[in-house]
């Protein structure tokens, strides 16, 4: 049961839109599953409602069978990769990290481990302001590693990465899944979860429309770029 | 526990608390000189020592609504709440975190604040000067000093309810400089502005006037003024608790 992520018939509303309808599936540990979708099919609204940001206006997410708010130093069971969840400008990585640590009762020691991990330990003492997107980003993957939680979720990691941080963050993903992880990566580069992902989740204009591994959803098309395409514009008919 | 060391941690990591914290302490003692020196030689018919002393606060309290509002308003601004709400995902015990590192910043700054106005302005005030357990003085001196705690929660409850620091600070503080003009003195509206949370601590500071006078007599006492503002702040932290519980964040 720990790791493993189930979204029971998960709705969100913003006025007349829904932009997740009626979501039902279960993430498991093991492999990277890429959850795909056009911008504003609903893959970083889904995330937040995972982890009790945004209210479900139907459905639950669990993770290991609880509720996210219910979880105790949840930090510790879902890492997270948020899009504009960013530290404060005037604070440096360490010390972001450090009441991160702090708020779930992990050691301090943890923050210089992932510091490191992500290369990042040179310019864990300056202000965050002073950093690239690509380092931006590596900050966030560190944060999302502090509790060495069993289940990690990254939404659009690669944005901002140069070559060497997309291939950094395509083995790591691997390493995390291989390692008994449960990994789901938000990302709309079919090229790059083409080389990533085992499993998918394609979400289009909220619905679920696949849940499927990899090579069983390529399989008819020959590659992941045309059978997504075709799967989105199938739906937009 | 650990929500509020992570708190702690957050507040004494950004440059705005040292600024706004130092930023009081000076607004205070300088205004304390200025306004000792200034009654040290005019001649006035109802001469207060404690007006002196307190009148600086109305404006020295301004820097510590500021590091009360930027407390919550910076994550806000940059994001930072997410990582927060993720982190510690109980609404009630984030909020009571932040409201517990706060005062652990606001306690000794407002008592330093009002320490620093009452000396400067009594040392100022040379002959015409009291000590702080002369009569009223120690009333005051406590008063003041929960007076600028209170409003600072006040401020936090806005700022979380606002969810924006330039918007919490650009209702507050127009709000607490046409306050400290005396806003709870004008006759004809001064039956509902007396109640505002700035005027609430103005009996109690010697700043509202001669109550025996019924020209600024106001219709509460001193301690029940105080009771007044405390309910300003549970209202302003209440509603910020219920909206940060409601609301997508």
């Amino acid at each position: 049961m720990r790791g493993v992520l189930e979204l029971r018939n998960l709705s969100k509303r913003y006025g007349r839109t829904l932009a997740v309808d009626d979501v039902s599936c279960t993430v498991r540990p093991g492999r990277v599953t890429g959850f795909l979708g056009l911008n504003g099919a609903g893959k970083s609204t889904t995330i937040r409602m995972i982890l009790g940001l945004d209210r479900p206006s139907g459905g639950v997410a669990l993770v290991g069978g609880a509720h996210y708010r219910e979880l105790e130093n949840p930090l510790r069971h879902v890492g997270a990769l948020l899009e504009g969840s960013a530290a404060h400008g005037g604070r440096s990585a360490y010390h972001h990290l450090l009441w991160l640590a702090r708020s779930n009762r992990i050691p301090t020691a943890r923050v210089r481990d992932v510091l490191r991990q992500v290369d990042l330990d040179d310019a864990g003492r300056r202000p965050v302001r002073g950093f690239s997107l690509g380092m931006t980003q590596r900050l966030g993957i560190a944060a999302a590693l502090l509790g060495d939680p069993p289940v990690l979720l990254f939404d659009e990691p690669t944005n901002g990465l140069d070559p060497a941080g997309i291939r950094w963050l395509r083995d790591a993903l691997k390493g995390f899944a291989a390692e008994g992880r449960t990994v789901l990566v938000s990302s709309h580069l079919m090229s790059e979860m083409a080389l990533t992902a085992d499993h998918l989740l394609v979400l289009v204009g909220g619905r679920l429309l696949a849940d499927t591994p990899l090579p069983e959803f390529v399989a008819a098309h020959g590659c992941l770029e045309d059978a997504f395409l075709e799967l989105v514009s199938g739906a937009g008919r | 526990m650990s929500a509020v060391r992570a708190e702690l941690v957050k507040l004494r990591t950004v440059r705005s608390t040292p600024i706004t914290l130092a930023l009081a302490f000076c607004l205070s003692a300088g205004l304390g000189v200025l306004l000792g020196s200034a009654f040290r030689s005019t001649e006035t018919a109802n001469f207060d020592p404690l007006f002196a002393a307190f009148y600086g606060v109305t404006l020295a309290q301004i820097p510590l609504v500021a590091f009360a509002v930027l407390a919550i308003g910076n994550e806000y601004r940059s994001g930072t709440i997410r990582a927060s709400l993720a982190a510690v995902p109980r609404r009630g015990r984030f909020l009571a975190a932040k409201i517990a590192a706060v005062l652990v910043y606001l306690v000794p700054a407002a008592a330093v604040t009002v320490a620093a106005a009452f000396l400067s302005a009594q040392a100022a005030l040379g002959a015409r000067g009291v000590g702080p357990g002369d009569a009223g003085a120690p009333e005051a001196l406590v008063g003041a000093w929960i007076h600028l705690v209170l409003i600072g929660l006040f401020a936090l409850g806005f700022a979380v309810l606002v969810r924006s620091p330039v918007v919490a600070l650009g209702v507050l503080l127009p709000f607490l400089l046409l306050g400290s003009q005396g806003l709870g003195n004008v006759p004809v509206v001064r039956r509902v502005t007396q109640y505002l949370p700035d005027q609430l601590g103005w009996v109690i500071m010697h700043l509202a006037g001669d109550q025996d006078d019924p020209r600024w007599a106001r219709d509460y006492g001193p301690w029940t003024g105080l009771a007044l503002l405390a309910l300003w702040a549970v209202a302003a932290l209440g509603a910020g608790y219920a909206a940060l519980r409601r609301r997508d964040s």
